[in-house]
């Protein structure tokens, strides 16, 4: 029996720890938002977060997440999740859709790390998340957008 | 007139709602703000519904897989309708030829091709417009007013002079009592406050940002099993015998089957599935396979190309004026096979319960396929539904002239006897490797140039696959042996010259199974033509805008294209030491597109800086979907360029997972810019037309920086 909180609730999984979190997340828990896209660490469409961190979930192993936290797409409600998802909707980003929880998850994740990218942080810290429709020109304007609401409220929030 | 009164209208929306009914319970999907529609609902036609909770529902036949069509259609509908952009949301519509059909394929119903705007740009505004009459006329006698009086604006229905307004929902029931216009009226372009503007964002935008858009790698039902299949390594590969015994004992294994196309593993959930099949020991039958390898292939291709082909187009007289040439160049052009590499690889839901199927899928050929499941299930078609959900990506693949990977979910359904639901899924690894690619292919050209150095003669072959040859597609696009899509680009090429012939060869001892890849046809005919092209410019000493444009002279829509991204792109000003600009314009699916590439070269590498594009999609309905469409289709193209190459070893596929097949990733997007030619003509596709021509934009810029020519994809610099 694994333990695991996703998304603020525990569940214990009597899954075999070999099993990609990916397919635990998909299959024993039944949340669909985190896709499969290559299975081997290679796209991205499978960002979840560990601990707050943007981890590929389909080359992590049950095991090695036993007792942490997890938070995929439809548990995201930090700060940088919501303005990251605000920007993307607001610009459009998304065309087939298939990439983009990955996306944003990776693009939380590199807020919550580093609330003020510039350009090459940005396109560094996206590269590894493929899109096969090629949205890259607007996930990067998405990332910066959603860096400008954050330091916006933070200004306000020093002001007040 | 037809007139459709109460009963029957509850009795058609009860009929079209419960359809075939198996016992469970999906919910459509749904793109919008709004939840579903509760409620009794007006149904003036097939593609518009309106609740008394006054939620506008607009029916898609086209299926979304990324393109905006979701939101084009809606456009449409609600520009005619007067309807506020809140209020609508788009539903998929059933598999259904008879209401659902492609109007530019005539009975079949489909998405692809780039048609759906074109086709459905009268058809939507119709339905919206003949909804509003409906509505208008339910006023008018509610209030006892003229309906010429009456005004409709943001989904309200209003008369100035009683100062009576009513919304859409609360008309629903009175306007469901009128009879269906048989005229009516549409907007004159003046008019349109939707179409054209940017104030219809994306219906899907918010499902697809909060990871609630259902894809068919996302359906659950009672008791699904997860199929993954043993292929054959090579095309034409047959099972000779299997040994399944350790699989069988693995936990989560339910069933083993043999099918036509290799051993099917169905398990309680993918992975399960996934490390059965690992466990499989399959002994293969390769007598019949495809052993070539890629090299075997383009060999024969070069020998091939060698005799005269079938004759694509002709005029003047090619062959005699290339020899009167004061000078000739030539050139030969590879291309090799290309995956489509969807983001979600290939797969599909059905249940079949041994009298009927249903099926799940993001498909763009709902009804081809509910023809292939019925026979692959021995069913009528008229048992079988389809429910079309959104497509991670397609490009092409999902719309199989087989139903190739349908027929393989249906194939292991009937295998167990419909005694579960079934979900085929195909790793990546089985998605890279299945076939059904964009075909290899081998061009010549050559040109001949009189004494003044003026452009005098134009000869093209080409050798590859026919993608339509076999397949149901053949009898209207396949005319006197050629394949309309193995030479579209190169047949039509515009260029004002006096002797051109273009010919095709068919090689038919190939196995490969290829298919369209986004643009089809012209991912190959742009780029050889229009490097060529610009070969012929340097050597006559023109600059390339300039030979362009005085060969494009009756071909104003080429041309306009061309000026604007030329003047958007700083053509002929100064770039410093390494960098440099090519142009490419090309039309396809009777959209005109022009890319500018800037280009810097560096230590032997080069990289894609910026790109300009120019469109001429006629009347542009949704600009900012076709800006993002075109950055796209043309990203996709630049990935073709780059590095997407599948290559045949000994007939396996020497290709896996995006290690070996990389695509385009976020640090080789360049920066883009789209302008878009204002237009009053009839609005065209804008799914693939960028595609095609950043290949030799950007060919032509390297050759600007280093003074090489390239004559394969994807592009190398020589050392
Ligand atoms: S599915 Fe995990 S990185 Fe591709
Ligand atoms: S939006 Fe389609 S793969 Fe990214």
């Amino acid at each position: 029996m694994i333990t695991l909180e996703i998304n603020g609730i525990s569940h214990h999984l009597d899954v075999d720890p070999n099993t990609p979190l990916l397919w635990v997340i998909r299959d024993s828990i039944g949340l669909t938002g985190t896709k499969y896209g290559c299975g081997q660490g290679l796209c991205g469409a499978c960002t979840v977060h560990f601990n707050d961190q943007p981890i590929r979930s389909c080359v992590t192993p049950l095991s090695a997440v036993a007792g942490g936290t997890i938070t995929t797409i439809e548990g995201l409600n930090s700060k940088e999740g919501q303005a990251v998802q605000a920007a993307w909707e607001k610009l459009e980003v998304a065309q087939c859709g298939y990439c983009q929880s990955g996306q944003i998850m990776t693009a939380s994740g590199l807020l919550q790390n580093n609330a003020t990218p510039d350009d090459e942080t940005i396109t560094a810290g996206m590269t590894g998340n493929i899109c096969r429709c090629a949205t890259y020109h607007r996930v990067h304007s998405a990332v910066k957008e959603a860096a400008n609401t954050l330091a916006g409220k933070a200004t306000v929030e020093e002001t007040a | 007139m037809k007139v459709i009164n109460r009963r029957d209208f509850l009795k058609t929306g009860l009929a079209a709602g419960a359809g075939l009914t198996l016992g469970m319970y999906i919910p459509p999907i749904v793109a919008g703000e709004s939840k579903p529609t509760t409620g009794k609902t007006f149904e003036p036609n097939a593609f518009v519904h309106i609740g008394s909770d006054n939620i506008v529902t607009v029916i898609s036949k086209h299926m979304e897989m990324g393109q905006g069509v979701y939101t084009g259609l809606a456009t449409l509908v609600a520009e005619e309708l007067d309807a506020a952009w809140a209020q609508i949301r788009v539903e998929s519509a059933p598999a259904d030829a008879s209401r659902y059909n492609n109007l530019a394929w005539g009975t079949v119903q489909g998405t692809g091709g780039s048609t759906a705007i074109a086709n459905a740009f009268t058809q939507m505004r119709e339905a919206g417009a003949s909804a509003r009459a409906m509505l208008v006329q339910a006023a008018a006698d509610l209030w006892k007013v003229k309906p010429e009086t009456i005004t409709v604006q943001e989904g309200v229905v209003s008369h100035a002079a009683s100062k009576q307004q009513a919304s859409f929902g609360k008309l629903a029931e009175l306007a469901a009592l009128q009879s269906v216009p048989e005229k009516i009226t549409l907007k004159e372009p003046s008019k349109f406050r939707l179409i054209g503007s940017n104030n219809t964002p994306r219906k899907d935008s918010r499902a697809k940002t909060n990871g609630t858009a259902v894809y068919t790698q996302d359906v659950k039902l009672p008791n699904l099993l997860t199929a993954v299949v043993a292929h054959p390594p090579r095309f034409g590969g047959k099972v000779k015998r299997f040994n399944a015994d350790k699989t069988k004992k693995m936990s989560g294994v339910v069933d083993v089957v043999e099918i036509p196309n290799g051993v099917a593993v169905l398990a309680k959930d993918f992975w399960s599935a996934k490390l059965g099949r690992d466990q499989l020991t399959v002994e293969w039958d390769d007598s019949k396979a495809f052993t070539l390898s890629s090299e075997d292939i383009m060999e024969q291709y070069h020998k091939t190309a060698e005799q005269p082909g079938l004759v694509a187009r002709e005029e003047g007289e090619a062959a005699a004026s290339m020899k009167q040439a004061a000078k000739t160049l030539k050139a030969a052009y590879e291309f090799p096979y290309l995956a489509h590499a969807s983001m979600e690889p290939l797969n599909c839901v059905v249940n079949y319960t041994g009298k009927e199927c249903e099926v799940w899928n993001g498909t763009q050929m709902q009804t081809a396929d509910k023809y292939a499941v019925a026979k692959t299930l021995g069913l009528d078609p008229e048992n079988v539904k389809v429910n079309t959900l959104f497509a991670g990506g397609s490009f092409g693949r999902r719309a199989n002239p087989y139903s190739d990977y349908i027929v393989e979910a249906a194939t292991i359904a009937k295998a167990i006897k419909g005694k579960t639901p079934v979900k085929l899924v195909w790793t990546r690894e089985d998605d890279m490797q299945g076939g059904f690619y964009r075909p290899m292919y081998y061009h010549t050209l050559e040109a001949g140039l009189d004494e003044k150095g003026n452009l005098l003669a134009w000869q093209h072959r080409i050798v590859g696959q026919s993608i339509l040859k076999g397949t149901a597609f053949e009898a209207f696009m396949v005319k006197n042996g050629i394949d309309h899509t193995s030479v579209e680009g190169a047949a039509n090429l515009p260029y004002a010259i006096p002797n051109m012939q273009v010919e095709l060869h068919t090689p038919d001892n190939i196995q490969v199974p290829v298919q369209w890849w986004r643009s089809v046809g012209s991912t190959h005919t742009a780029f050889s033509t229009e490097t060529f092209l610009d070969e012929v410019a340097a050597t006559m000493k023109k600059d390339p805008v300039e030979l362009r444009r005085e060969l494009l002279k009756d071909h104003p829509r080429h041309l306009g294209v061309l000026e604007l991204a030329a003047e958007k792109a700083d053509w002929g000003q100064a770039l410093p030491t390494g960098r440099g600009r090519g142009i490419a314009v090309h039309e396809s699916f009777n959209t005109y597109v022009a890319e500018v590439a800037e280009v810097t070269v560096k230590d032997g590498k080069f990289t894609v800086d910026r790109v300009v594009i120019a469109v001429d999609c006629g009347i542009a309905v949704n600009p900012d979907i076709i800006k993002a469409q075109m950055e796209g289709a043309m990203g996709f193209g630049l990935a073709a360029t780059l590095s997407g190459k599948i290559t045949l070893k000994d007939g396996k596929v020497e290709q896996a997972n995006f290690h070996d097949y990389t695509v385009l990733r976020m640090d080789q997007m360049p920066k883009v810019e789209v302008y878009i030619v204002k237009s009053t003509e009839p609005p065209t596709g804008v799914g693939e037309p960028a595609t095609p021509i950043i290949a030799p934009a950007v060919a032509n810029a390297l050759y600007a920086v280093t003074g090489q020519r390239f004559y394969q994809l994807p592009l190398s610099l020589k050392a």
